[in-house]
C-alpha cells in the first residue's frame, strides 16, 4: 500500500506537470477554480470551495448539463496574479471551458487580461472566465470583456443598495475604507450615490486606511465619535473590518455599521454579541431569507449544507452561477466556450429563492436581487454559533440595481 | 574549439532545457503545454533573481529582506517601457525589454543602495526589510506609477522583434527567457572574477582588513548592490514579458523571501547553488501546491531539515563528494547509498502519509475532498492508516539511524583515503558562508 | 483635548502590548543574535492555547498555563533545534525559525481551523471601566495595562536583583566575556529563549481577545515587532520599552492629524495642484501612512544611528 502511495505520488507529480493530473473522469465539464487556498487568506478560498462543492453535487444530482456532470478543479493562487495565470495555463492545457475566481479584483483584472490574450492567440482553445466575487466596477465597464461574466453585483451597485437601505433618520455618516483600488472605489461610489439618492445626508468623515496594517482602531473610533456620525459606512473586509467593529463596540459608540462583508466567514465570530442590532451587511444571500419569505425548498437546500459541514451557507450566488452554466450549455447544445458565451448573453434565470435574474448582454454583469441583513438575536439560523444571525432588513430587487454601464465590448467575429 | 571544450556543460544544459518541454508536447493537438512552459520560464526568471541575490548574500555577505523591491521596480519600469513602445513614443525591440528592466533596477539599486549600504550585517537586513515594507505599501497607494492593486498590464506582442518573432506563444517567450538567463548567468559568473567581485568577498570575510588594503567597503557594497539591482531588474523585465502584468506582489516580502530560500537551499557557496535552489522552490510552490493542501508544511519541514543537516545547501552536498570523486572511488559509495535509500524513503513516505492524513481529516474533509491512493479510498478516521503511517515513520527512522552509522563510517574511511591520496594537491576546502 | 486624552490612553495600551511582544525578542536578539521569525508565532500559539484552556477551565488558569506551555515549547526549540543550528551561522538560525513559523501556522490551521476562533474577554472584565468624554474605556484594557506593567516590573527586578539576571545582563552586552568567566552560556540561552517565548505567549493570551484570534495573526504582527526591537536598540530593555510606547503613540496620533505635505507647503504659499510633479505623494494625508511611520522611522534611525535609540552596540 505504501508502494502504491509512492507511485501515485510520483505519477501525480508527473501528470500534474504534464497537465493531465485530473483526467480521471473524461466526460465531465471541468471548471477550474482559483483562489487563495493557503497563506493568510486561505479561509476565503476554503469557505468558497466547500460551498461550491456542495452546489456542484446538487446540480450533478439533478443531471448536470447535456448528460455530463460538472467537476471542480481547485488551484491555489496564493493571492498572487502570477499564480492565477499559471492556473489559467493549466486549465487551458486541459481544455477546460471555464475558469472561476472570486476574491481579489487585482487577480480578476489579471485574469480578464490573460483570458483575452489567450483567446485571441489561440482561437481553437478558448476559455470563459466566471467571476464569482471580484467586484471592482471597472471590470464590467472600462475593462469589460466578452469572455468575462460577473455573477456578483459590482461596487457601484452594492453602494446603491447600501445607500438605499440607510434609514431616514440617519443624516451624518462616516466613511472608512482600505487604501487600495477596491476601498477607493467604495469610497467614490458611496459618496456618489449619497449625493444622488440622499442629498440630506452629510459625510462628516472620510478616511482611507492602509490595507491590513492597523492593529488598533480605537483612535479612529475617537475621531468618529468626535464627528457626531450616526452611521459608519465601510467596505473593509477581513481583520480591517473585524477590528474596526470590535473597537467600536469596546468604545461603546452609538453607531450603526453598514458593511459589505460582515456576513462572510469569520466576521460574525469576530464581532460577537456586542454587534447586536448594530451591524448591517449588504449581502447576496442570508440563511434566514428563505424562512422569511417562506420558501421551503430553498431552506431545505441551505439547511442541508449546514447539517453536512457545521458551517454557515452564505453563497447562494454560486448556485446561480451553476444554474446559468446548466442553462447556457443546454441552450448552446455544446461545450464550446464561444457558443456557451453567446448563449449566456441576456439569459434569464429564476434563482432558487424565486427572484428574477438576468445576465446583461452589454457588459456581462448579472442583475439580481440583493439583501441587507442586520445582525441580531432571535433569528432562526444563527451565524457561526454566536447566538446571533442575519435578519433581512431590506430586499432590493434586480430592477433597482440595473445601473447603466460604459462597456464597449469587443465580440469575436463569428467563426 | 577550445571554447567548446571548456564550456561544454553550458551548451549541454541549453540543449536539455530546449528539449525538455517537448516531453510534455501534446502531439494530438500540436501544441506545447502552456503550464510547463510558464513554470520553466518562471524558473528561469527566479534563477536570475536568486543569482542576483547571491551577489549580495553569497559574495558580499549581505543579508537582504527586500531584494524583491529591485526586481519589482525593474518590472514596473519594463512594463512602462513596453506601453510606451506600444503607444509609439519610443522604439525598442522586444528582445531588449529586459534590459530596460535592468536599467530600472540599476537606477533604484543605486538610489536605495546609497541608503542601505551605509550599514552592514543586521542593520543592513533591517533597513532592507523596512524599505521593502514601505515600497510595497506605496505600490498599493500610488496609482500613477504602480497602477494600484490592479497593477500595470502590457501586451507583449509589439511587432518590434529583431528576429521577426511575434511572441504570441509561451514557447517563444520561453526561448527569450532562456537566452537572457544564460547571458545574465554568464555575466554574473564573470563578475565574480573581477576586482569588484573579489573585494566583495574580502569585505565579507574580513571587514577590517579589507579597509586597511585601501578600499572603501561602503563603495564596494554600493557597487555590488547596484549591480545586483541591475540583474534583478533583468529578471523583472522578463517577468513582465511572461505574465504581461506586474502587480504589487512583485515587490512584496514574500518574493524577497523566495530568493533567500532559493539561495540557501541551493547553497550560497557555489555559483550554481541558487539555480538548484530555485528549481526546488518553484516546483514546491507551483507544483506541490497543486497536489497537497499541506504544501506549506512541507516547505517548512524542508527548510528545517536543510538548515539542520545540510547548511551548505544542495550544492554543498554535491561538493562534499568532490574529494572522493577525484580519488575515483565514487563506486564504493554506491552500496552505502543503496542501503540508506529504503529507510530514507520509508521515513519520507511515513511522514507524507501522516501529514496528508491529518490534513485530510481537518481541512480536506471539510472541502469535500476524499483521500485516495491509486483509486483506493482511505478512511482518515479509521485507526489503521494512522498506525501504518506512524509505524513507517518510527521504524524508518530507527532503520535510517542504523544505516546512517554504517554510512558515516564508510564515508570517513573514503575521505581519509582520498585525503592521503591527494596529500600534495589538497582540494580547496569549501568556504563556509557566514 | 478629548481626542488627545482618549488617544493617549489607547496609544499606551497598544504600546504596552507591543512591549510585551518585543521585550522577549529584544532579549533573544541581543543575546543570541537570532532574528527569531517564529516570535510572533509564539504570540499566536499563546492566544490559541488560552482559547482552548479557557473553554475548559476558564481564563484565569489560562493566563498562567498558556505562557508556561509556550515557554516549554521555546525551551524545546532552543535545546533540540537552535543549538544545533547555531554552529551554521546566523542566517541558518534565521531560516530555521522561518521554517518553524511556517510549520506553526500550518499546524494551527490544521488544529483550530482556518477561521477566527471565538476567544472572548472574560465576563468578569467585560464592562466599561469609566467614561471619558463620552467614550467608554473597557476594563479589559486597564487589565492589559496592569499585566504589562507588572511584567515590566518583574523583568526589571529579575534582571537587576537576581544572580541569574545579572549573568543575563552580562551576557547581553559581553557574551564572550560571560562565558569566559565560566558561566554556562548555553543554559542561559535556553532560559532566555524560553522566557522570551513565554512572554510572547503571555502577550498572545491577553492580546488574542483584544484583537482577533486567527491563523494570520502571527503574519500580521511579525514585522512591527522587529521594528520596535531594532528601533529601541539591541541590549537595552528600556530602549525597547520607550520604542514600544513611542510606536503605539505615533500610530494612534497619526490618525488624529489630518494633514499632508501639501498642506504644509500651502503654509509657505506653495499650492499643490494635480499637475504638480509628485502631487500624489504630496497629497497623501498622515492617517493614510500612519501605520507605515514605524518602518520609515526604523530605516532613518538605522541609517544615521545604527545602534538604535538606546542600544549598547551597533545593530
Amino acid at each position: 500500500m505504501l508502494q502504491g502511495k509512492w507511485f501515485s505520488a510520483l505519477f501525480g507529480i508527473v501528470f500534474a506537470i504534464a497537465g493531465g493530473g485530473h483526467a480521471l473522469a473524461q466526460g465531465t465539464i471541468k471548471v477550474a477554480y482559483t483562489d487563495p487556498l493557503s497563506g493568510p487568506f486561505a479561509q476565503v478560498g476554503d469557505a468558497n470551495l466547500k460551498q461550491m462543492q456542495y452546489i456542484i453535487d446538487y446540480i450533478n444530482a439533478k443531471g448536470g448539463a447535456l448528460g455530463k456532470k460538472f467537476e471542480l478543479v481547485p488551484f491555489d493562487n496564493k493571492s498572487q496574479p502570477s499564480d492565477a495565470l499559471i492556473a489559467l495555463k493549466s486549465a487551458t492545457d486541459q481544455n477546460m471551458p471555464f475558469i472561476m475566481q472570486c476574491s481579489g479584483s487585482n487577480i480578476a483584472a489579471a485574469l480578464i487580461d490573460g483570458v483575452n490574450k489567450h483567446n485571441d492567440r489561440n482561437p481553437d482553445n478558448r476559455i470563459i472566465y466566471l467571476n464569482c466575487g471580484a467586484v471592482a466596477t471597472e471590470l464590467t465597464n472600462e475593462q469589460c470583456s466578452f469572455w468575462h461574466f460577473r455573477f456578483d453585483l459590482h461596487v457601484g451597485m452594492k453602494a446603491e443598495v447600501m445607500v438605499r437601505a440607510l434609514p431616514k433618520d440617519v443624516t451624518k455618516v462616516y466613511l472608512i475604507n482600505q487604501d487600495y483600488l477596491f476601498g477607493q472605489s467604495v469610497q467614490r461610489e458611496v459618496k456618489n450615490y449619497l449625493g444622488k439618492l440622499r442629498p440630506d445626508v452629510q459625510v462628516v468623515g472620510d478616511e482611507l486606511i492602509p490595507l491590513g496594517k492597523i492593529k488598533d482602531f480605537s483612535p479612529y473610533l475617537t475621531k468618529i465619535k468626535a464627528s457626531g456620525a450616526q452611521a459608519l459606512l465601510t467596505g473593509n473586509w477581513g481583520p480591517d473590518m473585524n477590528l474596526l467593529i470590535k473597537a467600536g463596540v469596546d468604545a461603546g459608540a452609538d453607531l450603526r455599521y453598514y458593511t459589505f462583508y460582515a456576513h462572510l466567514a469569520g466576521g460574525p465570530t469576530a464581532i460577537g454579541v456586542g454587534g447586536d442590532n448594530r451591524v448591517l451587511a449588504v449581502m447576496s444571500f442570508g440563511e434566514n431569507v428563505a424562512p422569511e419569505i417562506g420558501n421551503k425548498e430553498a431552506e431545505a437546500f441551505t439547511k442541508g449544507f449546514r447539517d453536512k459541514h457545521k458551517f454557515d451557507f452564505s453563497a447562494a450566488g454560486f448556485r446561480t452561477i451553476f444554474e446559468y452554466l446548466q442553462a447556457a450549455v443546454t441552450k448552446a447544445n455544446s461545450v464550446d466556450p464561444t457558443k456557451i458565451a453567446l448563449a449566456m448573453e441576456d439569459l434569464q434565470v429564476k434563482d432558487f429563492l424565486g427572484f428574477d435574474t438576468k445576465m446583461r448582454k452589454e457588459d456581462h454583469q448579472i442583475i439580481s436581487e440583493y439583501f441587507v441583513g442586520i445582525f441580531k438575536k432571535g433569528v432562526k439560523y444563527e451565524a457561526e454559533g454566536t447566538g446571533l444571525g442575519w435578519a433581512t432588513s431590506a430586499t432590493i430587487l434586480a430592477k433597482d440595481v440595473d445601473q447603466p454601464n460604459t462597456c464597449k465590448m469587443k465580440r469575436p467575429s463569428a467563426s | 574549439m577550445n571554447m567548446l571544450r571548456r564550456h561544454w556543460p553550458w551548451l549541454l544544459v541549453l540543449v536539455i532545457l530546449l528539449a525538455f518541454p517537448f516531453l510534455f508536447y501534446d502531439w494530438t493537438k500540436g501544441r506545447h503545454s502552456g503550464f510547463v512552459l510558464t513554470l520553466m520560464s518562471e524558473i528561469g526568471v527566479m534563477a536570475i533573481f536568486a543569482l542576483s541575490y547571491n551577489m549580495l548574500m553569497g559574495q558580499a555577505g549581505l543579508l537582504s529582506f527586500g531584494h524583491a523591491v529591485l526586481f519589482g521596480l525593474g518590472a514596473y519600469c519594463a512594463a512602462h517601457v513596453v506601453n510606451m513602445v506600444k503607444a509609439g513614443t519610443i522604439w525598442l525591440p522586444t528582445e531588449l525589454i529586459p534590459l530596460a528592466g535592468g536599467l530600472g533596477g540599476l537606477f533604484f539599486g543605486y538610489v536605495f543602495g546609497w541608503l542601505v549600504t551605509k550599514q552592514r550585517a543586521t542593520a543592513f537586513a533591517m533597513i532592507t526589510m523596512g524599505l521593502g515594507e514601505l515600497v510595497s505599501a506605496a505600490a498599493l497607494m500610488f496609482m500613477a506609477f504602480f497602477g494600484g492593486e490592479g497593477g500595470i498590464t502590457i501586451d507583449r506582442v509589439m511587432d518590434t522583434s529583431l528576429v521577426g518573432v511575434r511572441y504570441t506563444s509561451p514557447w517563444q517567450v520561453y526561448c527569450l527567457v532562456l537566452a537572457w538567463a544564460f547571458i545574465a548567468a554568464a555575466l554574473m559568473r564573470l563578475q565574480t572574477q573581477t576586482a569588484l567581485g573579489k573585494m566583495a568577498n574580502a569585505t565579507r570575510d574580513n571587514f577590517e582588513r579589507a579597509q586597511f588594503v585601501g578600499y572603501d567597503p561602503r563603495m564596494v557594497r554600493l557597487m555590488q548592490f547596484t549591480l545586483s539591482g541591475f540583474f534583478a531588474g533583468i529578471g523583472g523585465g522578463l517577468y513582465v514579458l511572461i505574465y504581461e502584468i506586474v502587480t504589487f506582489d512583485t515587490v512584496s516580502a514574500a518574493k524577497s523571501a523566495n530568493a533567500l530560500l532559493a539561495v540557501y537551499i541551493g547553497g550560497a557557496g557555489g555559483f550554481f547553488g541558487p539555480i538548484l535552489g530555485t528549481i526546488v522552490v518553484v516546483l514546491l510552490q507551483s507544483g506541490v501546491s497543486l497536489l497537497s493542501n499541506a504544501w506549506l508544511l512541507y516547505v517548512g519541514v524542508l527548510f528545517i531539515v536543510m538548515v539542520m543537516y545540510a547548511p551548505g545547501g544542495l550544492i554543498g552536498l554535491i561538493f562534499m563528494h568532490l574529494p572522493i570523486w577525484r580519488a575515483g572511488r565514487m563506486r564504493e559509495l554506491l552500496l552505502p547509498y543503496a542501503r540508506a535509500f529504503p529507510p530514507a524513503l520509508l521515513v519520507l513516505l511515513g511522514f507524507v502519509f501522516m501529514v496528508e492524513l491529518a490534513s485530510f481529516t481537518t481541512i480536506g474533509a471539510a472541502q469535500g475532498k476524499r483521500f485516495t491512493i491509486g483509486g483506493q479510498l482511505i478512511d482518515t478516521t479509521a485507526p489503521m492508516p494512522w498506525v501504518i503511517a506512524i509505524a513507517a515513520l518510527v521504524l524508518g527512522a530507527l532503520w535510517l539511524r542504523h544505516e546512517a552509522r554504517g554510512f558515516r563510517q564508510r564515508w570517513d574511511e573514503l575521505m581519509e583515503g582520498s585525503k592521503r591520496a591527494q596529500a600534495t594537491a589538497a582540494p580547496k576546502p569549501q568556504e563556509a558562508v557566514a | 483635548m478629548e481626542v488627545f486624552v482618549v488617544s493617549l490612553l489607547n496609544g499606551l495600551v497598544y504600546g504596552m502590548l507591543l512591549f510585551m511582544l518585543a521585550s522577549g525578542l529584544t532579549l533573544i536578539l541581543s543575546m543570541m543574535g537570532v532574528l527569531n521569525f517564529a516570535h510572533a508565532s509564539a504570540y499566536m500559539l499563546g492566544a490559541y492555547f488560552a482559547y482552548t484552556i479557557s473553554q475548559y477551565i476558564g481564563f484565569w488558569p489560562a493566563l498562567i498555563i498558556a505562557p508556561v506551555l509556550c515557554g516549554l515549547i521555546g525551551a524545546g526549540i532552543e535545546m533540540w533545534g537552535l543549538r544545533r543550528v547555531h554552529q551554521n551561522g546566523h542566517i541558518a538560525e534565521l531560516l530555521f525559525t522561518f521554517g518553524l513559523a511556517l510549520l506553526i501556522e500550518k499546524g494551527v490551521q490544521m488544529t483550530w481551523g482556518l477561521l477566527p476562533v471565538p476567544y472572548r474577554v472574560p465576563e468578569l472584565l467585560d464592562f466599561p471601566l469609566f467614561k471619558i468624554y463620552g467614550t467608554q474605556f473597557p476594563a479589559y484594557r486597564a487589565f492589559m495595562l496592569l499585566i504589562s506593567a507588572l511584567m515590566f516590573g518583574a523583568i526589571w527586578l529579575g534582571l537587576t536583583r537576581t544572580r541569574i539576571g545579572l549573568v543575563i545582563q552580562a551576557a547581553l552586552t559581553h557574551p564572550d566575556m560571560a562565558s569566559a568567566l565560566g558561566h554556562n552560556v548555553p543554559r542561559i540561552f535556553t532560559l532566555v529563549f524560553a522566557a522570551g517565548t513565554a512572554l510572547a505567549g503571555l502577550a498572545g493570551v491577553i492580546g488574542g481577545n483584544y484583537q482577533v484570534t486567527e491563523p494570520a495573526m502571527a503574519f500580521t504582527m511579525g514585522p512591527i515587532v522587529f521594528v520596535v526591537v531594532v528601533f529601541g536598540g539591541l541590549g537595552s530593555l528600556s530602549g525597547c520599552f520607550i520604542a514600544s510606547i513611542l510606536m503605539g503613540l505615533i500610530q494612534t496620533f497619526a490618525v488624529v492629524f489630518d494633514v499632508s505635505l501639501a498642506d504644509l507647503l500651502a503654509k509657505f504659499g506653495f499650492v499643490v495642484t494635480s499637475s504638480t510633479p509628485f502631487a500624489e505623494i504630496l497629497t497623501v494625508t498622515l492617517p493614510r501612512i500612519g501605520a507605515l511611520l514605524p518602518f520609515l522611522m526604523m530605516v532613518l534611525i538605522l541609517v544615521f544611528r545604527p545602534r538604535g535609540l538606546m542600544g549598547t552596540r551597533d545593530t
